[in-house]
Formats: structure tokens, C-alpha cells, sequence
């Protein structure tokens, strides 16, 4: 059984889930561009793999590369602050659409 | 535009210098100043003193500078690099002790969302052992 994670405290703490179907995962490119858009929200912003307990900063590069999320993983995500609600729908937003990495094919 | 903290990159091989560079540029964007430089006065690997004064002066501004290096002499030609530069500067000039392409990219990463010299330094040295 997965051990409940800790939950960040607050009334306006938001979530999000989205699987990531980009085929190298949460790769070097992938997490720049993610921890990019992190940076630009205010809001505190952790993530992590829906099947882990241990949360990451989403705006450490270094954390959400070493992660290794790979394809097919749920990623969760946690913000907290006044734009928490634009950046968990944009964060999701950017691994829907694979990081703007993959042409429709 | 806010200043960024520009990023050095100093190998004993230019070919590596452009494409750790290249990988900067193509993974992070173009918002934070980048210069490099490889080999020495003769073309050969190395590195030299009077390139890498001239890449930090390239991308100086007040955040400063954070250089990434590989090899021994490229720590201690970019240590003399900064003895010369004007004395206002030297203390916002830093070297990592980072892996020079991964440090490199972990670096820009951080400048590029308008973090200080020292936050920038921090981020890449979290990649070393």
C-alpha cells in the first residue's frame, strides 16, 4: 500500500494530475521546460510521482530531473498562493501537450 | 528585461565549449548571456587566460557571472581570468564546482528564471557527489 503523502497546508491549496505520454518521460528537456513555467507563477509549486510519497520543488531543475518520471507515471501537482489555481492548470497543460515536443502525428 | 547572471563555459576542447553551449541554448532559450571558450593559443586542447577574460567580459553585468569548467587548468586558468578582471567585479564572478555540461545547463536554468549568483552556483553544485 502507498503511503498517504503529506498534504500542503492551507484553504487555497490546489491540485492536479496528468499522466505523462511523452515517450522519454520527464527527461532533461522536459523538466527544464516544466521548471520554466513553474518559476513564472509566485505560488509555491511541488510535484511528485502519484505512486511516491516524497514531493520535489517544481521550480528545482535539479529535483524534478531527479525524479525520472518516466512515460505511462501519473505526475501530481501542489500550489499554494494567490495564482496557485493558473499554474496547476498550466503546469498540466504543458505535459498534456508533451512539453510542445512532439509534432501531431 | 531584468539581467540575468551570465554563464561561462571553459573547456580544454572548443568542441566541447560550443556544444555544451549549444545545448544551453537549445534546452534553456536565449534570455540568459552565454560566451565560451576551448583550446589554447595554438588551437590545441587547453585552455587560455586572455579567452577567458574576454568571455566573462562578454557577458558581465551586475548579477555577475557563474563559469563552469572542466578539467583542472580550466579552474585554474579561470581563477587567473578573474585576478585580472577590474577589482569591482572579481567578487561577482564565481566558479562552480560542477560537471561542466550538466552544471551548465542546471545553471542557466536558474539564471534564466532571474535567480542571484549565488542561488545559480548552489543549483549546478547540487549535481556534484
Amino acid at each position: 500500500m502507498t503511503p498517504e503523502p503529506e498534504r500542503m497546508a492551507g484553504p487555497g491549496v490546489v491540485e492536479g494530475r496528468v499522466q505523462v505520454n511523452h515517450p522519454i518521460g520527464l527527461h532533461a528537456r522536459p523538466s527544464v521546460k516544466l521548471t520554466q513555467l513553474a518559476k513564472s507563477f509566485r505560488a509555491a509549486v511541488r510535484l511528485r510521482a502519484a505512486e511516491e510519497e516524497d514531493w520535489v520543488d517544481a521550480k528545482s531543475i535539479v529535483r524534478v530531473m531527479a525524479l525520472k518520471v518516466k512515460v505511462g507515471q501519473t505526475l501530481v501537482f501542489e500550489a499554494d498562493g494567490a495564482d496557485a489555481a493558473q499554474a496547476v492548470h498550466d503546469l498540466v497543460a504543458l505535459v498534456e501537450r508533451n512539453f510542445d515536443e512532439l509534432a501531431a502525428e | 528585461m531584468t539581467e540575468r547572471v551570465g554563464i561561462v563555459i571553459v573547456s580544454h576542447s572548443l568542441d566541447i565549449a560550443r556544444g555544451a553551449a549549444d545545448m544551453v541554448r537549445q534546452m534553456v532559450g536565449e534570455e540568459v548571456p552565454l560566451a565560451w571558450c576551448g583550446g589554447n593559443a595554438d588551437g590545441g586542447l587547453g585552455t587560455d587566460v586572455a579567452a577567458i577574460k574576454a568571455a566573462i567580459e562578454k557577458v558581465y553585468g551586475p548579477p555577475g557571472v557563474a563559469i563552469l569548467v572542466d578539467l583542472g587548468g580550466a579552474e585554474t586558468n579561470s581563477e587567473m581570468a578573474i585576478e585580472l578582471l577590474d577589482e569591482s567585479w572579481r567578487d561577482r564572478v564565481l566558479i562552480c564546482n560542477a560537471p561542466i555540461v550538466e552544471g551548465a545547463v542546471m545553471a542557466a536554468v536558474e539564471a534564466a528564471g532571474g535567480a542571484a549568483l549565488e542561488d545559480v552556483r548552489s543549483t549546478a553544485e547540487e549535481l556534484s557527489p
